[in-house]
């Protein structure tokens, strides 16, 4: 099934209503399928091959996101918080494609080889042009509807490959077409090239609640958005909800208007979300667990499991307020152990994973089984109750306010500083950020001068936050470093 | 008739549009109103009305399920007629709601 099939349908059946934007002026869902149509037919003259997005979060993305659909080429958001030489070198490797980039990122990407550069501006004037709406597309079989590239384990970025198919089944097996109300409106501000970003317009349109994009997350925008905006809904990850309800917490505002709240997309520490239920009484919290390439949420801790878990006296009720609840009933979930074989609930391994919207596929390496199950990397286990707790990657990225850190690069960068003898970047429990980055390092150099190595040469979300002198670091006897034991014996008195 | 997944399908008789959202197990006939449904991008054979037997209509964005089959599809247009698989009415899948998580 085609994606631009959920717009059609929310097009045909409530033209006027509000699809995007303001209430003062918002887009409708027939104007929206009207953009998307003119989007398609102006791109497609333009260049072939995938539409590239790098841009801040608006009605151009959703209208983007469908016209690509509607030519059946993939659409590819990039991460416009890069630095310019990743960003350039990303933008590379999605040729031949056309790129629709905000106006004041444009010099960031200039004369990228074998891709058609187009500015936001253009891409929005085009959808209004009448000629380009009344301009005839061709049916096309779709089947790559969006690539997102993840930042993998060995620090170079890989391309998820989410089909048409798997999108729309997530859709369709989860939300009730039109069956939100019409006051519902859902603020989104992760950034459009998180799935959370994509899957909010899918499941937003199918679902008949109208998106409201924030440009960029600052906590003080957010709040006045949802206040202005009369935000039914909102997803955030664990790092924004904590300074969202710092600034509740300060101005007395409730947002009335809010019902319901996910989170997801990294640990959520367990203050925080006890602080924000009982801050929020009237707000009901979702906590969904999904990855990229299982076409966003495949477990989900609803607000009745958290109410039930944080009035529990039972402590092995109590504790699901950590985890990330039940699997949805679309599809199968089990943990493994190395020998690939189911172990019993309480115990620790691998999630696995088998369903409709389950991609598991990277561009040139498919990691889903012929028999559709899916090893996802992340390291779990299961109450008796089949509630899910994540416990975090199995190797051992770093996840730092919902940014997926890989400890490889910036372990690169320091094995460069002739000061550094040996270097191990590891994950240590972080209240504000669920992780932070922090080096242990065999080094002549101070701290400092270490920090500011690798703020020059990366970006400063991976610059160790703490560094700890040693010795030596500890090895096992094939040689492989035994990061659990540093973050076993650093966690601690961090925690403190 | 060819229900693979993400196939569309109009009806002959009525205003109805269907997506497969599973195929089914064996060969079968996807009907509306009565009368088989016809590729999408097919015209549409003249002549034909919706059988009162088959008239119960069909809800926009209603997931339809042939349990013997376990044939699946979502009707992305309404329309008079009800949709069936050899002359089997299909039945209402209700969705198992899910909180909002996006």
């Amino acid at each position: 099934m085609h994606t631009a099939l959920l717009l059609d349908m929310a097009a045909g059946a409530f033209p006027d209503r509000l699809a995007l934007g303001s209430l003062a002026d918002g887009v409708s869902y027939g104007e929206l399928a009207l953009r998307a149509r003119a989007g398609a037919a102006w791109l497609d003259r333009l260049g072939e091959g995938s539409i590239v997005f790098i841009g801040l979060n608006g009605p151009a993305l959703p209208t983007a996101v469908f016209a690509a659909g509607l030519l059946a080429r993939p659409f590819a958001p990039l991460n416009y918080r890069l630095s310019n030489e990743e960003l350039r070198k990303l933008l590379a490797r999605t040729a031949p494609s056309v790129a629709i980039v905000d106006a004041d990122m444009l010099p960031r990407v200039a004369d990228a080889p074998g891709v058609v550069l187009v500015s936001r501006d253009q891409f929005e004037a085009a959808c209004l042009d009448e000629a380009h709406r009344a301009a005839e597309l061709t049916e096309i079989d779709p089947d790559i509807a969006v690539l997102l590239f993840t930042s993998g384990t060995t620090g170079e970025p890989k391309a998820a490959v989410l089909r048409h198919r798997h999108l729309t089944s997530y859709v369709i097996s989860t939300v009730e077409f039109m069956g939100a109300d019409e006051e519902e409106a859902a603020l989104v501000s992760v950034p459009p090239y998180h799935i959370a970003g994509i899957s909010a317009v899918l499941t937003g349109v199918y679902g008949g609640r109208r998106v409201v994009h924030l440009p960029a997350f600052t906590p003080e925008a957010w709040v006045e958005a949802a206040a202005a905006e009369r935000i039914t809904h909102a997803m955030m990850v664990p790092t924004m909800l904590g300074r969202v309800l710092d600034l509740l917490q300060a101005s007395g505002e409730r947002l009335p208007h809010l019902r319901a709240l996910s989170y997801g997309g990294g640990r959520m520490p367990q203050p925080v979300i006890e602080r924000a239920l009982a801050l929020l009484p009237h707000v009901d919290f979702v906590n969904a667990y999904g990855l990229t390439e299982t076409s966003s949420t495949i477990a989900v801790l609803g607000p009745d499991d958290h109410r039930a878990a944080i009035a529990s006296d039972d402590p092995s009720v109590r504790r699901r307020l950590g985890s990330v609840g039940r699997p949805l009933a679309s599809l199968e979930l089990e943990i493994r152990g190395l020998d690939g074989e189911p172990v019993p609930a309480g115990a620790a391994g691998e999630v696995w994973v088998r369903g409709e919207q389950i991609s598991g596929e990277y561009l040139g390496r498919k990691l889903i089984r012929d028999d559709g199950w899916f090893p996802t990397n992340d390291s779990g286990w299961l109450d008796e109750a089949g509630y899910l707790f994540v416990e975090g990657r199995l190797d051992d990225v770093i996840v730092r306010g919902g940014e997926n850190i890989s400890p490889g690069e910036i372990e690169d960068v320091l094995r460069a500083h002739p000061a550094v003898r040996d270097v191990a970047v590891i994950g240590l429990p972080d209240l504000q950020w669920g992780e932070r980055v922090a080096a242990v390092v065999v080094a002549d150099a101070p701290a400092d001068q270490l920090a500011d190595w690798v703020r020059q040469r990366l970006r400063s979300t991976k610059t160790p936050e703490a560094f700890f002198f040693r010795e030596a670091l500890p090895y096992n006897e094939t040689g492989k470093l035994l990061r659990r034991a540093l973050r076993a014996e650093l966690a601690e008195p961090a925690a403190a | 008739m060819n229900l693979t997944p993400g196939s569309r399908w109009k009806s002959a008789v009525c205003d109805t549009e269907a997506v497969v959202v599973r195929p089914p197990a064996a060969p079968a006939t996807l009907e509306c109103g009565g009368q088989p449904m016809v590729a999408f991008s097919a015209a549409k054979p003249g002549g034909l009305t919706v059988d009162p037997a088959h008239a119960g209509g069909s809800l926009l964005g209603k997931r339809y399920l042939d349990e013997e089959t376990g044939l699946e599809a979502l009707c992305s247009k309404a329309g008079a007629g009800a949709l069936s698989v050899s002359g089997r009415p299909l039945t209402i899948k209700e969705a198992k709601k899910l909180p909002s998580s996006d």
